[in-house]
This record gives C-alpha cells, sequence and structure tokens, in this order.
C-alpha cells in the first residue's frame, strides 16, 4: 500500500494499475472523439450548402468511413472499457483488474491501431471509402489499396477489445470481494460482465470477415466475389452477425452508468434491480438472432424478413424495462438536478426518442423507403450520441470528484449540458425530415429541396462540437484548479463501495476486501475491513 | 493462490471461445450460408452438373425460359443470347446457345455467373452441360458460341411459368482460380 505510482512516462507506459489505465483509456477516447468529431464537422461544413465547396466527393466519403469508424471503436469503446477499468474493481472490492499485464497490452496497442487507421487518409489512392459497414465489394474489389492497413487496424482494435473483455470478466467472475454475490453486484458491473460476453463472442467475427477480406484481396479467394463463385451478400451476413451485437456492447455500459446516476439523484435505489439484470441479459440474447433487419433491401425470402422484423421488434420489451425502471425509480424521489442526472434524464428521453425511430425501422415493409436515408443516421444518432455519448459524459461528471478529489464547475457543466442538448436536437432531429423525405446518406451533395434542413443541422453540429470544448476544459480545470473534495462519499445520494474509499480514490484500493453481509433486516452491508474505520450502510442493488 | 489459478483458467475458457468464433466465422459461416441458399432456392442460384435422369417429357405444359446476358462492370466483351426465349416442356433437353466475343486486344478470360429469377425456381432448373462450369479464355479478337444444355424440372410449381435465367460475364483475368469456378 505504501508505494504510489511510478515517476514520469513510464508510469503510463508500464503500468498494470486498473486506475492509470483506466484514465489513459478514457483520455485516449476523448483524443479519438475530438478527431471523429472534426471529421464530423467536415462532413457537416460540406453539407452547409447544395453543392461541391470544401471537399471533393472522393475525401468526403473518407471522412463519413473514418468518422463511424473512429466514433465507433476509437471513442466510444474505448471510454466505456477506461470506466470499466476505473470503477469495476473499486465496485465489487478488488484490489485491480484480474490480469494487469494483459491491460496494459489491451491499452497500448490501440494508439497503433488507430495510428494506422488515420495514417490511411494520407496515403496514395486516399483511407477507407467504402463506410464505416465495409460492404464487399466496394470494400474488396474496389477498395483503395489502403484498404491492407484498415484491415490491419481493425485486426488490432478487436485484439485490444477482447483481451479488455476477457480482463473484464476474469475480473467479475473471479475477483468480488466475500459476500459480493452476483445479484448484489451495482449494474454497471452487470451491463459490462453482459457486454464483455458479447464482445468476447463477436469480434472474432468481425476479425474472421476482414480476414476474409484479406484473402479476396491478396490471396483469390472468393469469399465474396461473384465471379469466383462467392457472393457478396454473405459479407453482410457476416458483418451484421457482428455489426448488431456491437450495437448493445455500445449502449449496455450506457444503461449501467444510467442505472447508477439516476438511483443516486433520485435519492431512491433502484426501482427494480433485477428486472434489469434480466432485461440486460434478454437485451443481449436478442441480438444475436436479429442482424439481418439491418438487410432488408438485399432480397430476403418473406419469411425472413417477417422473422427478423417480430424479432427486431421483441427488443423493444426488455428495452421498455429498462426504460420505465427508470423512471419509476424517478417518480417520487426527492431529485436534485445535477450535471450528471440532467445528461442521464436527457439520455432517457433521447434515448426512448431514437428506440421509436428504431422500431420504425424494424418494419420490413416501411424499412424500404428508409433504408439508408439520414433517416437511419438521426436513428442511430440518437442512439448512440444521446445514448452512448451521454451517458459517458454523465459518468465522467459522476466520478470524476471520485477520481481526482476535486469538485467540476456546476454551473460550466449545466451551460455545457444544455449547450449539448440543444444542439444535439438541432443538428439531428432535421435529419429524420431529410431522410423521410429521401436524402440518401454518404453523399457530399444533394438536391436543392434539402439546403433548408441541412443548413440547420450543420449550425447545430458547429454548436455541438464547441459543447464539446467546454467539457473539455471543464474537466482540465477541474482536474487543476477544481474545489477539492474529502467525503469519501461525494454525492449524498450515492451508493456502492466505490463511495467508501477515500476521496480521491488512493492508487491502490481494497488489497485487504472489504465484506458484505446481509442484516437480519435483509438488508446489505458493505464494510471495509482494516485500517479504515467499519462502515456500513443500506445497499441500492438488491435491496429487498 | 487460487485467485490466480482461477483467473488463467478463465482466460484460457474465454481465448477459446474468442478463437471458436473466430473459425466459425471464417469456416462455418460461409458454408452455411451457401447451404441455406441451396435448402431454400434463395439467391438464384442455380446447382452444378446436373446428370440426366429418365422423366417423362410433359408435353401438355410449356414454359417460357428467357435469357439474359450482361457484363459485370469494366467487361468489355460483346456478350449475348443467340434466342432470347424458348419455350420448353418440362422434363425435355434443351439447348441453347450464348454469343461471347473478345473485342480487345488483350487475350482475356470470362467467367460466367448465373442467376435464376424468380429465384424460388433454382432448384427446379437443371443444367447438364454448361459454359458456366468453366471460365472461358478467349484470345484477342475471337469469339465462340458457348453453350448450355438445361432441362427444366417436371416438378416446377404450376404457378410458374416464366423462368429468367441471367448471367453476368466477369473478367476474371487477373484473378485466375480454376477450381472456384466450379461452385457455380
Amino acid at each position: 500500500m505504501a508505494h504510489g505510482p511510478a515517476e514520469g512516462i513510464t508510469r503510463w507506459l508500464y503500468t498494470t494499475n486498473h486506475k492509470d489505465i483506466g484514465t489513459l483509456y478514457l483520455w485516449f477516447s476523448f483524443a479519438m472523439f475530438l478527431t471523429g468529431g472534426f471529421f464530423a464537422m467536415v462532413i457537416r461544413a460540406e453539407l452547409f450548402q447544395p453543392g461541391v465547396q470544401l471537399v471533393q466527393p472522393e475525401f468526403f466519403i473518407q471522412m463519413t468511413t473514418m468518422h463511424g469508424l473512429v466514433m465507433v471503436f476509437g471513442a466510444i469503446m474505448p471510454a466505456f472499457v477506461g470506466l470499466a477499468n476505473w470503477m469495476i474493481p473499486m465496485m465489487i472490492g478488488a484490489p485491480d483488474m484480474a490480469l494487469p499485464r494483459m491491460n496494459n497490452l489491451s491499452f497500448w496497442i490501440l494508439p497503433f491501431a488507430f495510428a494506422i487507421l488515420i495514417s490511411t487518409l494520407f496515403m496514395e489512392g486516399g483511407g477507407p471509402n467504402f463506410g464505416w459497414t465495409f460492404y464487399a465489394p466496394l470494400s474488396t474489389t474496389y477498395a483503395p489499396d489502403s484498404v491492407n492497413y484498415f484491415i490491419f487496424a481493425v485486426h488490432i482494435m478487436g485484439a485490444s477489445s477482447i483481451m479488455g473483455s476477457i480482463n473484464i470478466i476474469a475480473t467479475v467472475m473471479n475477483m468480488r470481494a466475500p459476500g459480493m454475490t452476483y445479484m448484489k453486484m451495482p449494474l454497471f458491473v452487470w451491463t459490462w460482465l453482459i457486454t464483455a460476453f458479447l464482445l468476447v463472442a463477436v469480434m472474432p467475427v468481425l476479425a474472421g470477415a476482414v480476414t476474409m477480406m484479406l484473402m479476396d484481396i491478396n490471396f483469390g479467394t472468393s469469399f465474396f466475389n461473384a465471379a469466383g463463385g462467392g457472393d457478396p451478400v454473405l459479407f453482410q451476413h457476416v458483418f451484421w452477425f457482428f455489426g448488431h451485437p456491437e450495437v448493445y456492447i455500445i449502449i449496455l455500459p450506457a444503461f449501467g452508468v444510467v442505472s447508477q446516476i439516476i438511483p443516486t439523484f433520485s435519492r431512491k435505489p433502484l426501482f427494480g434491480y433485477s428486472s434489469m439484470v434480466y432485461a440486460t441479459a434478454a437485451i443481449a440474447f436478442l441480438s444475436f438472432v436479429v442482424w439481418a433487419h439491418h438487410m432488408f433491401t438485399v432480397g430476403m425470402p418473406i419469411a425472413g424478413e417477417l422473422y427478423f422484423m417480430y424479432a427486431t421488434m421483441l427488443i423493444a420489451v426488455p428495452t421498455g424495462v429498462k426504460v420505465f425502471n427508470w423512471i419509476t425509480t424517478m417518480y417520487r424521489g426527492a431529485i436534485t438536478y445535477e450535471t450528471p442526472m440532467l445528461f442521464c434524464i436527457a439520455f432517457v428521453i433521447l434515448f426512448t426518442f431514437g428506440g421509436f425511430t428504431g422500431l420504425m425501422l424494424s418494419v420490413a415493409a416501411a424499412d424500404i423507403q428508409y433504408h439508408d436515408t439520414y433517416f437511419v443516421v438521426a436513428h442511430f444518432h440518437y442512439v448512440m450520441v444521446a445514448g452512448a455519448v451521454f451517458s459517458g459524459t454523465a459518468a465522467v461528471y459522476y466520478w470524476l470528484p471520485k477520481w481526482c478529489g476535486r469538485m467540476y464547475d456546476e454551473t460550466m457543466g449545466k451551460v455545457q449540458f444544455w449547450l449539448a442538448f440543444i444542439a444535439f436536437n438541432i443538428t439531428f432531429m432535421p435529419q429524420h425530415f431529410l431522410g423521410l423525405a429521401g436524402m440518401p446518406r454518404r453523399y457530399a451533395d444533394y438536391g436543392l429541396q434539402f439546403a433548408d434542413w441541412n443548413m440547420v443541422s450543420s449550425v447545430g453540429a458547429f454548436l455541438y462540437g464547441g459543447a464539446q470544448i467546454l467539457f473539455l476544459y471543464n474537466v482540465v480545470r477541474t482536474i487543476m484548479y477544481g474545489e477539492p473534495v474529502k467525503e469519501a462519499k461525494v454525492w449524498e445520494g450515492a451508493e456502492g463501495l466505490e463511495w467508501l474509499v477515500p476521496t480521491p480514490a488512493p492508487y491502490h484500493t481494497f488489497i485487504r476486501p472489504p465484506v458484505v453481509t446481509s442484516s437480519a433486516a435483509g438488508e446489505d452491508e458493505w464494510s471495509i475491513s482494516g485500517a479504515t474505520p467499519h462502515v456500513a450502510f443500506k445497499a441500492a442493488p438488491g435491496a429487498g | 493462490m487460487s485467485r490466480t489459478v482461477g483467473n488463467k483458467s478463465l482466460l484460457l475458457k474465454l481465448t477459446f471461445l474468442a478463437v471458436l468464433m473466430f473459425s466459425f466465422a471464417i469456416f462455418v459461416m460461409p458454408p452455411l450460408y451457401n447451404l441455406f441458399c441451396d435448402i431454400l432456392g434463395i439467391g438464384g442460384k442455380t446447382g452444378s452438373v446436373y446428370t440426366a435422369v429418365d422423366v417423362e417429357i410433359d408435353k401438355n405444359r410449356s414454359v417460357e425460359v428467357q435469357f439474359v446476358a450482361m457484363n459485370n462492370a469494366t467487361m468489355p466483351w460483346e456478350f449475348y443470347p443467340k434466342n432470347s426465349t424458348v419455350w420448353v416442356h418440362p422434363g425435355e433437353s434443351t439447348k441453347v446457345v450464348f454469343y461471347a466475343h473478345n473485342r480487345t486486344a488483350n487475350d482475356m478470360v470470362g467467367q460466367a455467373i448465373p442467376s435464376l429469377i424468380p429465384s424460388t425456381a433454382a432448384n427446379y432448373f437443371h443444367k447438364t452441360e454448361c459454359f458456366c462450369f468453366n471460365n472461358q479464355p478467349l484470345s484477342s479478337g475471337e469469339e465462340a458460341d458457348l453453350e448450355l444444355v438445361f432441362i427444366v424440372d417436371p416438378d416446377l410449381p404450376a404457378s410458374l411459368n416464366t423462368l429468367t435465367l441471367s448471367y453476368t460475364l466477369f473478367d476474371i483475368t487477373n484473378n485466375l482460380n480454376g477450381n472456384l469456378a466450379m461452385l457455380n
């Protein structure tokens, strides 16, 4: 316990400390978020007016492709892995992650993957120009030469994700404090456990897809090449067999974050803990059997369309269980509206909105009209940005005082929230109208009838980008000059082991495991034995 | 420490799961996809070489078979069916001829890929001989009559009276791989 972090750059290069690695993941993800955001700004600037002004169409499509890839694999996924690294050991009373050296490796290969990916933009022939879904034959027969770098980068990202997930599963299954049964784990831990299983199951499928691409491009096989007896539609099946669970990989940890924060600021335990756990598991299971709803226009048999349509609609049931859980948790709670709570309430509203447009898209007959239009773009930005990014922002505000022992500027946080909330809706709400009117995605130019809403959308996008700069400023200012926080329990209504350790969280926590016991009243009591004074409190999850 | 043992055992199991899923994607999903297409007759893929069996020719029924030929992307050959429509009785063997002409100054190799519409009829359309079973090397300026011998199965559902067989001709000069053509 005596020794702290090493000095200098080697602290970060050689670290096996879960908090250091969590920090690395979070900063890396934010850097990628700004990079992907910059690409988005290029896209919106070009679409500000009809016609080709700033970038050529060939470069524009590289921007949409890279924006998607960087945001999904570089910003959102590492952000939640970072949160998992920081919080899971503290939430389950473990001294560190189960496999600390692999943890170091899984982070440090990521910057290389993205350096390779982004470097393709500067290569002859340009970067990936086939959309983030990289459908064959666009990504094989017609791909730029840089596609091999893209494939290698995806392999590294996949390896990183798989190692990260194995680590999380091993930590959760094997490192819990005595008495911390599965049904006492905080929901963030639960959602991450299920997410990690999804990752281990589908990231290898993505690796398989890009490997088959690699073989088709360089070694004369014909997995996706019709001339050799293959089938490009097979690519779409393989991709979406990965891709659909992937969207839940992105959103389930966000559900976990929201399920931690809403009870805290409602000062009530989560309405239905076990129903949340089962709903998460149900969503994870269903995510494996609905992939072809992304492919309603490929010419599936009618029976296939109907099956994938109904199975997709079924997901609304466990998702509804979650949304109603959050609402009933807030109902008659003593709510205060700190920044994390504001982001979570916005999450519930906007994610539900995105869920409903998802239901519209699940109708096979209607999807043929919506397919590959801005309606789809609007839909997945409502669930990805208002879902994953809002909850990630909420998580940073919520745990930042615990991490660095300083309180962020609440006013600035609220300003950022309202700016982000309003700008987000200005950006993406009009894209629904554009899509329904028939504007296709991934084009640098559009018909004059789409001009007005595109201009509105671009203005919103620039404002939203500005909100992220404010976020960065607020976080940096907090770390450097924020008002010190002394209480272990930073938020009055917060429950869980992470709020029992001192603030800021020491470099090593739970060297001696805490003991979680159940009192006669059936309430869980969590305590830390050892030097720290005995602390017990009524636990939020699992109560009753 | 038992935790270390537990962690290592989990690491091994989960790595195994990852390797398993990787193999599933590469070795199981493509054959499974083809199997599904075969069984359900979707994708319009017609079968490989068919050995004719002795069946009664259904003289009371006539089926219209249409032929479409097109070139993929940059394929410069001239390629068309000499007869675009034939009427056949189910069970009878019919020969049709496609014309191909390499108009370029280069020796090239083409590969025709079939697709049948409606795709539900794919399992009732049998080819005993087809140029699509092999690739077609044509030297510069060479022309060829490409033959197709087919039988429409007498079990073809009564609701289907018109079948359209389309061939897309691919340029595989730079991507020769003899075995793969057999998949058609």
